[in-house]
């Protein structure tokens, strides 16, 4: 039998009864907020999080967490606690009435110009 | 154009990609933390990656196929540097090993973007953006972990001691190094060596690590002729347990 120097095979052999001491103080690194682009130019889209414990280590681990499926153009990365947000409590500030529907996206009704220059233009589709 | 000198860079290159692929990727799943434990294993996949497609040029010359080539050879068979068959030891050695190694590869490479032999060329143009990367990696984890705390810098500083000798045996010339360079296939291992040592004095002074003192420089050969240490053997085997079982079976 061959020993193996894999230690996922070796790691059997470990004793589990061996206690590891606990951390006296939690010694993560930060987290920084990953954001990617696809093409030159457009926008960055936040895809998720890394840690790190500095920005150039924080874009080595954006790039293949989110960079190495697919096309990108270029990534992003910004620590976590240089982010403000908005209060979950205070959600209520981005509610509308209902009688200014008008506001919302969906309330312009522009494909009805769209098809009027498609006609003028003769484009198809 | 000289086809022994060919295939002798070619096996010798793709075996070392193809072990060190192998040796790194036994941190999959026990990396120091989760991305870094993704981007290694990335990593090893580019290099196995890369030694395939050494393999399929070796395969264009005549050599059998890719799969065969990497899987049914024994230890004697194969033209890796010892450096990249020893043992992943701690995570201080395995990051050491592939700065030095991954700066002599991309250097290579780089090197053989103008070899006449075109689908050598051909290669190292494709994958340029994967070498240059692994060096970013490297670099920023040998200047992070030689310049961090007192363990962290002395645990650099001796696997670079430790891992010394055994890199300089990269460069173990072979005896066709006068017929690559006179047919303009590759530069050579002398010029390799020198523009290497280059390249990676200015990081390891930027990580505060010492190369050893000349005087105590000796290259740790033979892997180029077939001679290696007791490591290669059993991964090997674990390599190819699973394809012995089968070897003609379709994947």
């Amino acid at each position: 039998m061959i020993k193996s120097l894999d230690p996922r095979v070796t790691r059997s052999e470990i004793d589990l009864n061996n206690s590891i001491d606990p951390l006296k103080d939690l010694d993560q690194w930060e987290t920084y907020e990953a954001f990617h682009q696809k093409k030159r130019g457009e926008q960055h889209i936040h895809v998720g999080i890394v840690h790190a414990p500095n920005p150039e280590m924080a874009l080595l681990f954006a790039k293949d967490q989110y960079g190495r499926r697919g096309i990108t153009a270029n990534i992003w990365v910004v620590k976590t606690a240089h982010i403000f947000m908005t209060e979950y409590d205070d959600q209520d500030i981005f509610e509308t009435t209902p009688e200014k529907i008008y506001r919302e996206a969906g309330g312009y009704k522009v494909m009805e110009k769209i098809n009027k220059y498609r006609k003028e233009t003769k484009i198809s589709k | 154009m000289n086809q022994d000198a060919i295939k002798e860079l070619l096996y010798k290159m793709a075996d070392d990609l193809l072990i060190l692929g192998h040796r790194n990727s036994e941190w999959t799943g026990l990396g120091p933390i989760l991305e870094e434990d993704i981007a290694f294993s990335s990593m090893a996949q580019d290099k196995i990656g890369q030694s395939q497609a050494l393999f399929e040029i070796l395969h264009s010359l005549g050599e059998q196929e890719p799969d065969i080539v990497a899987f049914m050879r024994n230890a004697n068979q194969f033209h890796n540097s010892q450096f990249v068959e020893l043992p992943n030891g701690e995570y201080d050695f395995s990051t050491i090993r592939h700065f030095l190694f991954d700066h002599a590869d991309q250097l290579r490479f780089e090197m053989l973007s103008n070899s006449l032999f075109e689908p050598l060329a051909k290669l190292s143009r494709k994958i340029k953006g994967e070498l240059k990367y692994h060096v970013f990696h490297a670099n920023i984890w040998v200047t992070k972990l030689g310049n961090g705390n007192e363990e962290s810098h002395s645990r650099m500083q001796n696997a670079l001691n430790e891992c010394w000798n055994f890199a300089l045996g990269i460069f173990e010339e072979s005896q066709f190094e006068r017929q690559l360079i006179e047919e303009k296939i590759f530069e050579g291992e002398v010029e390799l060596k020198k523009r290497w040592l280059e390249n990676i004095s200015g990081i390891l002074e930027k990580a505060n690590l010492k190369i050893p003192n000349t005087n105590t420089w000796q290259a740790i050969n033979g892997g180029r002729q077939g001679k290696h240490t007791p490591n290669l053997q059993p991964l090997l085997d674990e390599m190819s347990e699973v394809f012995k079982i089968d070897a003609s079976a379709e994947w």
